[in-house]
C-alpha cells in the first residue's frame, strides 16, 4: 500500500486518538503534578439561622474565599512534584505497616486496600473466564446443529446486559431479605446477611463478573473452534489420543493466540473494575483503584474535588495495567518476531 | 452514594395552561429547581408546580450536583433546595444571589425567622427545621415495661431487653450507610459528648478520648442493628420501622409522618417520638434548616419569577394542608404529635449543625473512615488518626491549611 493511501486511511483515526486519548492523558499527567487551591481569608461574620422558636444569630470566624473584581474566586496553581502521588500511596504508613508486618494496617490504607482487591479480582476472574468461555464453546460446538442457534443466543444474553444494571439486579436479589438470600436462608436454615462482610460481597462480585464476561470469551473461542483442522483431529483419534489429550495437544495450541487476546482484553477490563463497587454500594467493605479515582473526583461534602490526587491515582492505575500486560505483550511480540502470527 | 441517583430521581413537569386555581401568581418564564427528595420537598415542589412553567428535580444527591450546576452560566437551575451544609459551597463560590431586594418586593408573608443571614445579607429562605431524634415503638416498650430511653446507655439497655424478648427482627435501626450518613452519626454522638472538631486555625482535633468514646458507643449500637447497616440510609430505616422490623432508631424528623401513613406503614399509631438521646453535654443530634436559594447566573426577570414560585410553594396554604410532614417555619404551622421529638431535642439544647468548609471536609473523612473501625479492620485510635490524616490532606489540597 502506498504511504499516502495508508495515511489517508489511518489519519482520521490517529487524529481522533490524539484528540480524545493522548491529549486528555497528557492533561491528566500534568495535573497530577499540580495542585490548584482556592485562597481563603479568615473573617468575622454574623450569621443567623432559624432555631425552633427564635432565630439564633452568632458571630463566628469564617474562612471565606478571596474574590476578584469579577466576583470569581481567586485560585493559585502550584507545582507539587510527586506530592499528590505520595498522598495517594502514603509511603509513611506503608513503611509502618510493613515494619510491623501488619496486614490489617496495610489494609487500612485506601490505595493498597484497593490494589489488593483489584489484583485479586483480576487474577481470580481471568482463569475462570477463560475456562468457562472455553467450556461453553466446546459444549456448544458439540450440540446438535438444529438447536445450536438458540443455545448460542441464550449463552450470549449475560454479555448484552448493561454492567451497572446487572450489578444492581444482583444487589436487589441478595440485599436484606432479597429473594435469593431468603432462598439460601430457607435452604441452609440460618440467618444470612450477604452485604454484612467483605468476603461474601467479593464472592458475589467475582461470580457476577465471570457470568457477565464468559460469553465474550465463548464467542471468540467458538469462532476459533470452527477453524481447527479436522484432519489433525482425526489423525489424533487414529493415534489413540483421548478426548482430553486432543484438547490439550491440538485444540488449545490452535486457540492460543485467541486465548492471549481474550486474556489481554480481560486484564485491561478487570483491572478497571468499577461497576460492581457502585452497583453493590460496597465502598465500606471493598474498594477498587478505579473507584478510588472516581471518589477523589466526586465533590465531597464541602463541594471540593481532589483533582490532583485523582489524576495521580489515574496515572497509577494506568501504570498498573501496563505492568500486568507486559508478560502477555512480550509473548505476543516474541511470537510475532518468530513469524508464528 | 451513587445509588440514590437511580432510586430517588423523580421529575415533576407541568406546563402552564392558565387554570391554576391554587397559585395566585401565573409564572411567565420557565423555572427549574434541584432539591432533596424527602417528603417535605415533594409537597413544596408539587405546590410550586401549580404556578406553571416549572420543573423540579428531586434527588438525594443534590448536594453533589448543586455546586457545578449553579456555577454554569446560565445556571442549570433557578431554585436550589439547600440545608445548612450544602449552602456553604454555593455561598463560597458566589453562585447564589442576595435576596434582600426580592424579600422587600415580594416577601410580605415571610416571617423573620425564615431569613438565613450571613454578613448582613439574606441568602436563603428557610421553610422548615429538621433534626434526628429518637423514634420508638410505644407498644413494644409498654409491653416490656421499658421507660422511654433518655441517654444512649438507656437506649442500649432497652435494645438488650427487646432483643431478649425477640419481638422484632432487630432491636434498633440506624442511618449508618457509609459516607454522609455514617459521618453524621459520628458528629451527632461526638457533639453530644461535648467534642470539638478543630483546634487552632482549623487543625483537626478528633483523635481524643471523646472521639474514642464516640466510636465505642457506635460499635455497641451496631450490635443491635441489621448486620447490613453500612448500606442503610434514612429511607431504609424508615421502611424497617414501617414494616415492623425494628423498635428504636435515631431518625430524621422529616421521616416521622411516614410512620403514620396507612398506605405504607404497618405500625400506624405505634411509633412514639422523643428527644434524641442525651450525651454528657447535649442531645446526640444537630439542628438543620431546609430552604431555598436563588441562582446568581440567571436574569433578574427569571430570579423574580423563581422567587415568587418558591414562595408560592411554601405558603401557608400548602403548609397547613401538610401540617405533619415537617416542622415548618411558616405561619400557620401547628406542631402535632410528629413534631414532638424534634421540639424536645431542641428544648434539651441540641446545637445547630456547625456547617463550614472545614466541617464539610471533616464530615467526608469521617463518613469514609469510621466504617474501618466498625468492621474491625482498625482500632479506634488508628481510625481517628486516619481521619485526621485524610482531613489534613484534603484541607491542604483545598487551601484551608
Amino acid at each position: 500500500m502506498k504511504f499516502r493511501t495508508f495515511a489517508a486511511f489511518v489519519g482520521p483515526s490517529v487524529a481522533l486518538m490524539i484528540l480524545f486519548i493522548a491529549m486528555p492523558l497528557a492533561s491528566v499527567f500534568v495535573q497530577s503534578f499540580q495542585v490548584t487551591r482556592v485562597i481563603y481569608e479568615e473573617i468575622e461574620v454574623e450569621s443567623c439561622t432559624p432555631g425552633f422558636v427564635a432565630q439564633t444569630c452568632v458571630t463566628e470566624t469564617r474562612l471565606q474565599p478571596v474574590v476578584d473584581d469579577q466576583g470569581d474566586m481567586v485560585v493559585e496553581t502550584e507545582f507539587v512534584g510527586f506530592g499528590s502521588y505520595i498522598n495517594v500511596l502514603e509511603p509513611d504508613r506503608l513503611a509502618e505497616a510493613l515494619g510491623e508486618a501488619s496486614w490489617s494496617r496495610l489494609m487500612g490504607i485506601d490505595f493498597w486496600k484497593a490494589l489488593r482487591f483489584t489484583l485479586t479480582f483480576t487474577l481470580v476472574t481471568l482463569p475462570l473466564v477463560l475456562g468457562t468461555g472455553l467450556a461453553i464453546a466446546l459444549a456448544v460446538n458439540s450440540v446438535a446443529r438444529s438447536i445450536r442457534g438458540q443455545v448460542i443466543f441464550v449463552s450470549l444474553l449475560p454479555f448484552i446486559i448493561t454492567p451497572v444494571i446487572g450489578a444492581l439486579s444482583i444487589r436487589w436479589l441478595f440485599i436484606g431479605d432479597g429473594i435469593l438470600t431468603a432462598l439460601l436462608e430457607w435452604a441452609l436454615d440460618r440467618d444470612i446477611a450477604m452485604f454484612a462482610q467483605a468476603w461474601t460481597i467479593e464472592l458475589m462480585m467475582l461470580i457476577y463478573r465471570v457470568w457477565h464476561v464468559a460469553p465474550f470469551a465463548f464467542v471468540v473461542f467458538y469462532a476459533g473452534l470452527q477453524t481447527v483442522n479436522s484432519d489433525t483431529l482425526e489423525s489424533a483419534v487414529v493415534d489413540g489420543a483421548s478426548r482430553f489429550e486432543r484438547l490439550r495437544y491440538v485444540i488449545v495450541p490452535h486457540l492460543m493466540p485467541l486465548i492471549v487476546f481474550v486474556a489481554l482484553i480481560h486484564l485491561m477490563d478487570a483491572y478497571r473494575v468499577f461497576e460492581e463497587i457502585v452497583g453493590f454500594s460496597s465502598q465500606a467493605h471493598v474498594i477498587s483503584l478505579q473507584w478510588l479515582t472516581y471518589d477523589l473526583l466526586t465533590p465531597d461534602q464541602s463541594g471540593s474535588r481532589s483533582i490532583s490526587r485523582a489524576s495521580a491515582s489515574a496515572m497509577l492505575t494506568m501504570v498498573g495495567i501496563v505492568i500486568l500486560l507486559v508478560p502477555l505483550l512480550r509473548k505476543t511480540w516474541r511470537d510475532h518476531r518468530l513469524g508464528r502470527i | 452514594m451513587a445509588l440514590s441517583k437511580f432510586a430517588v430521581a423523580t421529575a415533576a413537569a407541568l406546563m402552564a395552561t392558565g387554570a391554576w386555581a391554587e397559585c395566585a401568581f401565573e409564572n411567565p418564564v420557565p423555572v427549574k429547581a434541584l432539591t432533596a427528595g424527602f417528603a417535605a420537598w415533594k409537597v413544596v415542589t408539587a405546590s410550586m408546580a401549580e404556578c406553571g412553567n416549572f420543573e423540579a428535580e428531586l434527588d438525594q444527591d443534590f448536594r453533589l450536583k448543586q455546586p457545578a450546576a449553579f456555577e454554569a452560566n446560565p445556571s442549570l437551575y433557578h431554585i436550589g433546595g439547600v440545608s445548612n451544609s450544602p449552602f456553604v459551597p454555593l455561598y463560597d463560590q458566589g453562585t447564589i444571589r442576595p435576596l434582600d431586594d426580592l424579600v422587600e418586593k415580594f416577601g410580605q408573608d415571610i416571617s423573620p425567622i425564615q431569613l438565613i443571614k450571613l454578613d448582613g445579607n439574606v441568602w436563603a429562605i428557610a421553610m422548615m427545621v429538621n433534626a434526628q431524634h429518637l423514634m420508638y415503638r410505644s407498644d413494644i416498650l409498654d409491653e416490656l415495661g421499658i421507660d422511654v430511653p433518655a441517654t444512649y446507655e438507656e437506649v442500649l439497655d432497652a435494645a438488650a431487653k427487646i432483643k431478649a424478648a425477640g419481638v422484632v427482627e432487630y432491636p434498633m435501626g440506624g442511618t449508618y450507610k457509609s459516607g454522609w450518613n455514617l459521618g453524621m452519626e459520628f458528629i451527632n454522638l461526638y457533639l453530644g459528648m461535648g467534642g470539638e472538631f478543630f483546634g487552632e486555625s482549623f487543625a483537626p482535633a478528633v483523635n481524643n478520648d471523646t472521639g474514642i468514646a464516640t466510636l465505642e458507643t457506635m460499635k455497641r449500637i451496631t450490635e443491635y442493628l441489621d448486620p447490613e447497616y453500612l448500606v442503610s440510609d434514612s429511607t431504609y430505616v424508615q421502611q424497617q420501622f414501617q414494616q415492623g422490623k425494628i423498635a428504636l432508631a435515631n431518625l430524621w424528623q422529616s421521616r416521622a409522618a411516614a410512620m403514620d401513613n396507612p398506605q405504607e406503614s404497618q405500625v400506624v399509631g405505634k411509633v412514639g417520638m422523643a428527644s434524641a438521646p442525651m450525651g454528657s453535654v447535649r442531645p446526640s443530634s444537630t439542628l438543620w434548616w431546609d430552604g431555598i436559594v436563588i441562582a446568581k447566573n440567571i436574569t433578574d426577570e427569571e430570579a423574580e419569577a423563581a422567587f415568587q414560585v418558591a414562595l408560592e410553594g411554601m405558603d401557608s396554604e400548602t403548609i397547613t394542608a401538610n401540617n405533619d410532614t415537617a416542622v415548618w417555619l411558616v405561619d400557620g404551622f401547628v406542631p402535632g404529635a410528629a413534631a414532638q421529638g424534634a421540639i424536645a431535642t431542641a428544648e434539651n439544647g441540641a446545637a445547630p449543625f456547625p456547617a463550614s468548609k472545614a466541617m464539610g471536609l471533616m464530615h467526608t473523612a469521617l463518613g469514609n473512615i469510621v466504617s474501618d473501625y466498625l468492621t474491625g479492620a482498625t482500632s479506634a485510635e488508628e481510625a481517628l488518626a486516619k481521619v485526621e490524616a485524610a482531613y489534613t490532606t484534603s484541607a491542604k489540597d483545598a487551601g484551608l491549611l
